[in-house]
């Protein structure tokens, strides 16, 4: 299982180790170090990287490495899903996941790996549990703990982590009982020069903010539950009822979580809210080239579209852009060589365009290849695949609880080439 | 006072890293020894932070141990965390804890139970894990669920650190009891812990499935956690239903699995389903199903994180393999985005080229000629040659290829370039004499090339159609200049270039041919190069005729697919979905450290035998050729052939010629014998081992099927790419010589065909016929004149064959005439191993001329009517050894026995018997080497008395 984890910087310190079975030297990392070494970008470190004794198994989260090893078969994915949940559970407890906040709170971190992992076994990994056993620090209760002398770990055995809701604590007790869930969608799509799409799907999931006192049992139901054919749900979901009746039935965690993940891939059920005319050219002879975008809606389904946002990563002899926005402002980094077009609100009368020259390093050759544009975006009031929750109802407990659903549909992956 | 300043600034830990001092150890040591608890507690939090910046703080052990004995939780575990980390430098203290421990596992509350009896486990001091067993032992039976979870993991613990107490100490059965625990977290631990111990014990019965285990199993995995669930559905994997209704009623209760929230999970379902499925009739309805269900949560994965992508990537690039229809429909999900990791973009890329298909191949060459216009150079080298895989894999498309890479190389990025000629040269040998007017642009870039897989790539391009070339002298003479600085790739395909030009256009290439052939014979170490050189050379001066038939054969057309994986690697890497192998496409043994023997998993057999052919009713299994590692792993694990790097073939047919030819054999030899047609069966892969060779080497690969060398062979062992099919165009034999099997008489095949002796043409077989070796002749007389005064000679050979009466053909042989005589053989004559063992050179005269030609006999005419080895095998039957086969090899006899333990070991045996000696040798093979001493001195009791 799981043998040890070290977490490095960005720039390759070592910054912490802990080992769930023997101590494994140090020097394992310097495998990893060679492969850092010949991926260049931190993103492109191979996930598994192969040592004559051990396998790293990494990730890449906030500027840290997350890596893990083992020494006997075990699945990756397994490992994987362990190191998100690590991250997950840091930035739960810390608010973020950075090496100054985990250097900052390196005792409750330490406590923290103790608990989540027995012998490289997974032992704690709910959140809910995790704050039963190590509370999360905050300014106040440390305060509190230094003059009462009470600790900041748990007395008690936690409740959930023997029933066969372990992702629940009892006990659960709110003045204001309210549940609320979020469907958020997102657009992955690849346009082509042409403005046809190459590929789209939708990534949608449903965030649950749920503080409802006692045992509750929930019930959520949608309108149009035949577009769902590809979920994947939080453990709490009972699978048989969607199965049979396609609602969603479940007692939930207390606090956020995600209740559920779709995917959307029938071509005619994903729209696409905008469309990019552009033209971006490079002369053979006098270093320079020409830029032109501009951008309109297309299937908004009549709300409006925000926050749009194009980014194109321009080829390495791009040396600068003299452009003219109509609409938001446009900035260049001259270092990573990004062009960022902040637009904001899409006005569908007086459509956004960006136009001017682009100026190339004198001599060097025409660029081979022409720069992709990433599109951001969102849509408030609107899941885009159409998805709408008919209602929720709750057994168990006999207050009534506040109830409400937001949607929102944004950009994922959304890239147009050129 | 630091405390306080800690305090009022800032509330965090990282005042504990304040202290850099030298006395900072002194001053930890009296902070801990402090009275006040707080304080106790803060310098343990101290310690425990430098301990994790990995600070040397083992000094304080007693220190910290004294504050063992508290009531505070967090003090408690933050020394427990200490004494894990430090207990092994300091055993003897270590034991002062044990007591606390021993206490702690009787506390009435069972969080402190389960972190004493947990952390005892943790500390890998044998004399501790004495005083552990009996508080693990009442935890394991302790009333409370989640106490029994942890001992469970704790079991595992031990046994890594001391697996002999804990069989002496009975753990495992208590253990395997755990499986049928109420609660199913206790059920996934135990399942975990056993599968953990079961690794380092593959012999043993741990996880000893039934169907009612099983169903306990399935129970717990619907209610324990994510993690526990991936523990069960990986054992549930292991187990091999009875018949396909208990097949179908597992998958349907794994099924929902499929829409859990942690990846790892559906990975481990997935491989449960794959495997199952294998059991169920493709008729049923339910298996159309499962393959519906299976393709959603696939394609979920690959809108995940890029680095469960990648994971989720390489296994699904096995599923493909197995089962196409899955994702036949999801090409798209598999279309790269610009800012994908380049190891998610090289493997989608993969895919994507399994998945071609006629239906969807417009789209795939439109989206991998984006790709090769992208920035990333490895990546845009893998499109350009995935162009090309298209063209090879879907004929319809291989005009579009063409004209793609023609596009490509237009552009004249140089990188570009020589991978699109490399495939070029691929698609020339899949469809020749269709593109060749492209010759003209590939010749434009010709100095271009600076990378030796594309310079050779060319030069076999301008060579193979050195006739439509012009000025293919001056071209091939180009690249002469610089001929020892060219790699041995370059030099070889030069060569074979320049001797194709030499039988093509004689007149105008003399002076080349020699100087090519000086090059490569003279001034070159190389042996590779220069056997080859010297081949030519002899070939050229013997019998430009010969030559010209040998050079300029026809190639074998390359197959559609070249790097799927071998079959039954295929089915061991769909029982390891999910795991390091299924990422790495190695079966575990390749490479897991530590894990002793791992079993091989099977697929199971389906129900039906009737349809074995499992991908695909109409499909033809296509033609395999293992990728260099696995090939590699194969030969040596199956002994074939003698992996002495200094053979340069595998092929038989390659190294007659060669002995031939370089002044062996027979040498009186007035012309080149080797030509002589064998009957050969094509290889088919189902045969023996021997027949691997045969396959392997006469198949060629993409990596360069260039008509190359017999050195690529054992060059390919090493790094060089595999040039497999290299003698493809040097001796178009096509593979072995297949043997008859079985005790029968083999019809006449013709060993000498009459064109090539002057109108005598020679069938023949061998038989064995009351003791005594025949050969049996037909002579057939297909010239105009009269053959009289027949004789016939054997070289030597591996069993001392030679005629034992004249060839006796009594009356003169007319036109058209064909008389059948049987030559009676002997075997004293001269011995000289033959490679194929069994190949037999002969000779025969008549008034005309000295023909020869080589045939192969079967063995079994040499086996011995008296090779009953029943008086050794009855005797040890008799003791239980059985007999599973016999083999008479190089006049010895073998016999090949079992023999079972009664604790499950399996020993193998190996018997080698000389006729008339009373000597055995004996080899043994088996898991635990420690019994073969006495096995061995058991066959020495069973066969002496």
């Amino acid at each position: 299982m799981i043998h040890s984890l070290f977490l490095i910087n960005n720039v390759g310190d070592l910054f912490l180790e802990k080992h769930w079975k023997s101590v494994i030297s140090r020097s394992v990392c310097d495998y990893f170090f060679e492969a850092r070494e010949k991926a260049g970008e931190p993103d492109n470190v191979p996930p598994v990287i192969r040592t004559p004794h051990h396998y790293l198994i990494n990730i890449y989260r906030d500027k840290i490495f997350f890596v893990s090893v083992i020494q006997t078969e075990v699945p990756p994915l397994f490992v994987i899903e362990f190191l998100h949940r690590v991250v997950e559970t840091f930035q739960d407890y810390f608010g973020e996941c950075s090496e100054t906040i985990i250097k900052d709170n390196l005792v409750i971190v330490y406590e923290l790996l103790e608990e989540m992992l027995d012998n490289g076994f997974p032992l704690a990994t709910e959140s809910n549990i995790l704050k039963e056993l190590i509370r999360p620090p905050n300014i106040l209760r440390s305060m509190v703990n230094t003059i009462t002398g009470s600790s900041n770990v748990g007395e008690t055995l936690p409740t959930g982590q023997l029933s066969t809701i372990p992702w629940r604590r009892a006990g659960v007790k709110y003045t204001n009982n309210e549940a609320y869930f979020d469907v958020v969608e997102e657009i992955d799509a690849i346009l082509d020069k042409s403005g046809s799409t190459v590929f789209a799907e939708i990534q949608g999931v449903i965030e649950a903010c749920v503080k409802l006192s006692g045992m509750p049992d929930l019930t959520l139901s949608f309108m149009n539950p035949r577009l769902l054919d590809d979920v994947s749900f939080h453990p709490c979901v009972r699978y048989k009822r969607w199965e049979s009746e396609r609602v969603i039935s479940f007692i939930p965690p207390d606090g956020n979580f995600q209740l559920m993940s779709y995917q959307i891939s029938a071509q005619n059920l994903v729209a696409i809210p905008v469309y990019v005319k552009q033209n971006i050219c490079f002369f053979e002879t006098g270093s320079s080239g020409r830029l032109d975008i501009t951008v309109g809606p297309k299937q908004t389904m009549g709300k409006t579209v925000e926050c749009l946002v194009v980014t194109i990563h321009m080829p390495k002899v791009v040396l600068s852009v003299h452009l003219n926005a109509t609409q938001g402002t446009y900035n260049y980094d001259l270092v990573t060589k990004i062009l960022v077009w902040d637009i904001g609100r899409l006005n569908p009368q007086k459509l956004p365009c960006l136009k001017g020259s682009l100026s190339l390093q004198s001599g060097a050759p025409k660029p081979e290849e022409n720069p992709s544009l990433n599109i951001d975006l969102k849509i408030q009031q609107l899941a885009i695949s159409g998805l709408k929750v008919n209602r929720l109802d709750m057994y168990g407990e006999k207050y009534k609880p506040f109830k409400g659903v937001k949607y929102v549909t944004k950009a994922g992956k959304f890239q147009v080439r050129t | 006072m630091r405390e306080n300043r800690g305090l009022g600034s800032k509330m965090t830990d990282s005042k504990y890293f304040t202290t850099t001092k030298k006395g900072e150890i002194f001053e930890l040591k009296a902070e801990l020894n402090s009275d006040k608890k707080e304080k106790k507690k803060e310098a343990v939090k101290k310690v425990i932070a430098s301990m994790t910046v990995g600070k040397d703080v083992s000094a304080l052990f007693p220190d910290v141990v004294n504050c063992m004995q508290t009531d505070n939780l967090e003090l408690k575990k933050l020394v427990y965390l200490y004494l894990m980390n430090y207990a092994k430098s300091q055993p003897d203290m270590a034991i002062m804890a044990v007591n606390t421990f021993v206490k702690d596992c009787e506390d009435p509350n069972p969080l402190i139970r389960a972190l004493a009896v947990r952390t005892m486990g943790c500390i890998r001091v044998d004399k501790i894990t004495e005083y552990l067993c009996e508080p693990l032992r009442k935890c394991l039976k302790d009333e409370d669920p989640y106490v029994r979870k942890t001992a469970a993991v704790c079991v595992a613990k031990l046994h890594d650190i001391n697996a002999q107490l804990v069989e002496d100490q009975g753990f495992l059965d208590t253990l395997k009891d755990l499986i049928s625990d109420s609660n199913p977290m206790v059920v996934a631990n135990a399942v975990a812990a056993l599968s953990e111990i079961a690794e380092s014990h593959p012999n043993s019965n741990l996880l000893d499935l039934n169907p009612q285990t099983i169903n306990k199993l399935l129970t717990a995995l619907n209610e324990c956690t994510e993690w526990g669930q991936i523990f069960i559905l990986d054992c549930l994997a292991n187990y091999t239903p009875r018949d396909d209704r208990e097949s179908q009623s597992i998958c349907e209760r794994v099924t929902p699995r499929l829409s859990h929230a942690n990846s790892a999970v559906v990975l481990s379902a997935v491989k449960v389903l794959m495997k199952f499925m294998e059991m169920l009739p493709k008729d049923l309805d339910y298996y159309g199903t499962l393959l519906k269900k299976l393709a959603p949560p696939l394609v979920t994965l690959l809108s995940a994180e890029p680095e469960l992508q990648y994971v989720a990537l390489r296994n699904i690039n096995l599923i493909v393999q197995k089962r196409p229809e899955i994702l036949k429909h999801e090409m798209k999900v598999f279309f790269v985005k610009y800012n994908d990791p380049i190891y998610v973009k090289l493997e989608k890329l993969d895919i994507m080229i399994r998945l071609a298909s006629q239906a969807n191949i417009a789209q795939v060459l439109a989206e991998l000629k984006e790709y090769a216009t992208e920035v990333d150079v490895d990546f845009v080298r893998k499109a350009v040659r995935a162009i090309g895989r298209c063209a090879i894999k879907v004929e319809q498309s291989a005009e579009r290829c063409v004209s793609t890479l023609l596009d490509l190389i237009q552009t004249k990025v140089n990188y570009v370039v020589q991978e699109a000629i490399v495939v070029i040269k691929d698609i020339f040998r899949k469809y020749p004499n269709k593109y060749e007017s492209v010759i003209a642009t590939l010749c434009e870039n010709l100095d271009s090339l600076d990378e030796p897989e594309a310079r050779a790539a060319m030069i076999w391009i301008v060579g193979e159609y050195a006739e439509r070339i012009d000025n293919a002298d001056e071209l091939l003479e180009s690249f002469l200049e610089g001929f020892h600085d060219e790699s041995t790739q370059v030099q070889l395909q030069l060569l074979t270039a320049i001797v194709k030009l030499f039988l093509k256009k004689p007149t105008e290439t003399q002076e080349l041919v020699q100087q090519v052939l000086s090059l490569a014979t003279q001034d070159s170490d190389n042996p590779d190069l220069r056997d080859r050189g010297y081949i030519y050379w002899r070939l050229l001066s013997t019998d430009p005729v010969a030559a010209k038939e040998v050079v300029l054969a026809e190639k074998p057309l390359i197959s559609e697919e070249t790097d799927l994986i071998e079959p039954t690697l295929l089915d061991e890497l769909i029982c390891h979905i999910g795991t390091l192998a299924s990422v790495y496409h190695k079966p575990p043994s390749a490479f897991v450290e530590g894990s002793r023997g791992v079993q091989h998993k099977r697929l199971p057999a389906r129900a039906g035998s009737s349809d074995v052919v499992q991908s695909g009713v109409s499909e033809a299994p296509p033609a395999v050729i293992p990728s260099q590692g696995d090939l590699l792993g194969d030969l040596l694990n199956l002994d074939v052939a003698p992996p002495t790097a200094s053979v340069p073939s595998v092929q038989p047919s390659m190294q007659l010629g060669a002995m031939d030819l370089l002044g062996g054999g027979l040498d009186s030899l007035p012309s080149v014998s080797h030509r002589t047609e064998v009957q050969s069966p094509q290889p088919s892969s189902d045969n023996s081992e021997s027949e691997l060779g045969g396959d392997i080497s006469g198949s060629p690969s993409m990596g360069g099927g260039l008509g190359g060398a017999p050195a690529s062979i054992p060059a390919g062992l090493g790094s060089a790419p595999a040039v497999g099919g290299g003698l493809g165009d040097l001796f178009d034999l096509g593979g072995g010589v297949g043997l008859p099997t079985g005790f029968y008489v083999a019809p006449k095949t013709v060993w000498l065909p009459a064109m090539k002796a002057k109108g005598l043409e020679i069938s023949g077989t061998f038989a064995r016929r009351g003791g005594t070796i025949q050969m049996d002749l037909s002579l057939t007389n297909k010239a105009m004149t009269v053959m009289t005064d027949f004789a016939i000679q054997f070289n030597r050979n591996s069993f001392g064959m030679a005629p034992a009466g004249p060839l006796q053909v009594l009356t003169p042989l007319t036109p058209n005439q064909t008389i059948d005589v049987s030559v009676p053989l002997g075997t004293t004559g001269p011995v000289m191993k033959m490679e194929p063992l069994n190949n037999l050179q002969v000779a025969v005269k008549n008034n005309i001329d000295v023909f020869y030609f080589s045939c192969q006999y079967p063995l079994s005419l040499l086996f011995v009517e008296d090779g009953k080895m029943d008086a050794a095998s009855n005797k040890l039957q008799g003791s239980n050894i059985f007999t599973i086969a016999k083999r008479t090899v190089d006049g010895q006899d073998m016999l090949y026995q079992s023999i079972k333990l009664t604790n499950g070991i399996w020993v193998l045996a190996e018997m080698r018997m000389q006729t008339g000696s009373p000597n055995y040798a004996l080899s043994i093979k088996c898991r635990a080497p420690e019994v073969s001493q006495f096995v061995y001195q058991c066959f020495e009791l069973v066969l002496k008395n």
